[in-house]
């Protein structure tokens, strides 16, 4: 690894200072189980680090704050996972939360860490786009708020400008009983990037959202308002094509895990599979 | 602070408070084997995949390659090298030598400590748990049934 500066800020000003100052030449730490890989590799040279995981505002951890549980940039995968107020009310975030990498990763791997870095397969951003997170960003010219939809631009590549850090990822309450799902296909059991991998909820006024990564340059949103995929009781016929034109969104490609063929045929499989599921938990609720 | 290229820190490491100068590029790895001479804990991919460096911060089991020593400042560490006290084998230690769980033995430091890890948290594990608990620890030699009845046998004695 090629050295760096150094520095350990407390408070949000300071970060912000920095990275205004540094630009490309800073990067920030959380968990850093990206990061450190990169610099291993040398495929990031920054001249600083920025460890923000003593920036009191990052670090509140996860609270239920005006309609919305708000998840601090510093909160783990495992302290996502164990919370009770995200187990009740985004199981799926729950699932997608449990298999990353491995344990030793979720100790450490934050869950704004996973949506900063903007990877196509990102397992988290599948369940986080579902559930209509939204990500507060600040900078020098004050907060912001960016639906994770808007906030993902490309491969690595988010709205985040020079000087802008993100402090927190929030969802908002769910307001009616609604029934999630989170699939994914994997080449072994932990420790593995997603071939595909997808969130499926179905909600009590028949609307039916996915949500697609690792098939696409960024996870992307379908919605179906017809109410023909919520019913399992509807037009057999029917209902597959409304899936196809929800698939037919995605653009997979042929990479070291997967053909683009078996990655197009998984999407069908896991999507029937994820949509089944949400429609159990649905009537479960 | 300003930001630096060397720095002050401190840390406990398996009950004793050390103090060290280090350099901030170093991994937490290197440090407690280059200069604590802690040399248990092994590099083996050093990108998060094998988990030869698995040791215990805060009592959470992480990969000691993805952590820079500073980042470590403040914090209780316990290596490998914790789990016996006195010169006795700790029981997870004697379970893994009487059902040789060890082959070649580079791996099992941090299944080890993967191990120390799942029994505090779940004494009373099943099979599926172990291996669940060890996902993120490879085993080059697939000595994986020595290792699941090991941890199985340890979750026995200490509960006897």
């Amino acid at each position: 690894m090629n050295s760096f500066s150094y520095v350990r800020p407390t408070t949000v000003d300071e970060t912000v200072a920095l990275l205004d100052e540094y630009g490309t030449d800073a990067k920030l730490l959380a968990g850093g189980t990206d990061l450190l890989v990169n610099l291993r590799s040398h495929r990031m040279l920054p001249r600083l680090i920025i460890d923000v995981k003593r920036v009191a505002e990052l670090t509140t951890g996860i609270e239920e704050a005006d309609g919305a549980l708000r998840i601090s940039a510093t909160a783990s995968m495992t302290d996502v996972i164990g919370d009770e107020r995200v187990r009740r009310y985004y199981p799926a975030l729950v699932e997608a939360a449990a298999v990353v990498g491995s344990i030793q990763i979720r100790n450490r791997a934050t869950l704004a860490g996973n949506v900063c870095n903007a990877s196509p397969a990102a397992d988290t951003v599948p369940a986080l786009l579902v559930y209509a997170s939204e990500v507060t960003v600040i900078g020098r010219s004050g907060t912001r708020h960016v639906l994770l939809d808007d906030f993902l631009v490309g491969p690595g590549e988010t709205v985040l400008e020079r000087g802008e850090i993100v402090t927190a990822i929030n969802l908002p309450i769910p307001s009616r009983p609604a029934g999630a799902t989170f699939g994914r296909v994997t080449r072994r059991r932990g420790v593995d990037l997603a071939t595909i991998s997808l969130c499926c909820m179905v909600d009590s006024d028949g609307t039916t959202t996915f949500a697609y990564g690792a098939v696409a340059p960024r996870p992307f949103l379908v919605r179906d308002h017809s109410g023909l995929l919520a019913d399992r009781g509807a037009d057999e016929r029917a209902r597959a094509a409304t899936l196809r034109e929800m698939i037919g969104h995605a653009s997979p490609i042929t990479d070291v895990r997967a053909s683009a063929e078996y990655r197009q045929a998984m999407l069908d499989v896991m999507s029937r599979r994820a949509l089944d599921g949400a429609i159990d938990r649905l009537a479960a609720a | 602070m300003m930001p630096a290229a060397a720095m002050a820190m401190a840390f406990t490491v398996n009950g004793t408070v050390r103090t060290l100068e280090v350099a901030t590029h170093h991994t937490l790895l290197d440090v407690l084997r280059d200069m604590l001479d802690l040399t248990g804990t092994k590099e083996c991919c050093a990108e998060g995949e094998c988990g030869a460096c698995t040791l215990l911060v805060d009592g959470r089991s992480v990969n000691s390659c993805l952590m820079l020593a500073v980042e470590a400042d403040g914090s209780e560490i316990t290596t490998v090298e914790g789990l016996a006290s006195n010169g006795e084998l700790g029981p997870l230690q004697q379970a893994f030598l009487d059902k040789g769980a060890a082959q070649c033995g580079f791996c099992i430091p941090g299944q080890l400590m993967s191990a120390q890890a799942l029994l505090a948290r779940n004494p009373h594990p099943t099979v599926e748990e172990v291996h669940d608990g060890l996902v993120g620890n490879l085993c080059r030699c697939a000595g994986y049934q020595q290792i699941t009845e090991a941890v199985l046998a340890a979750a026995e004695s200490v509960n006897r």
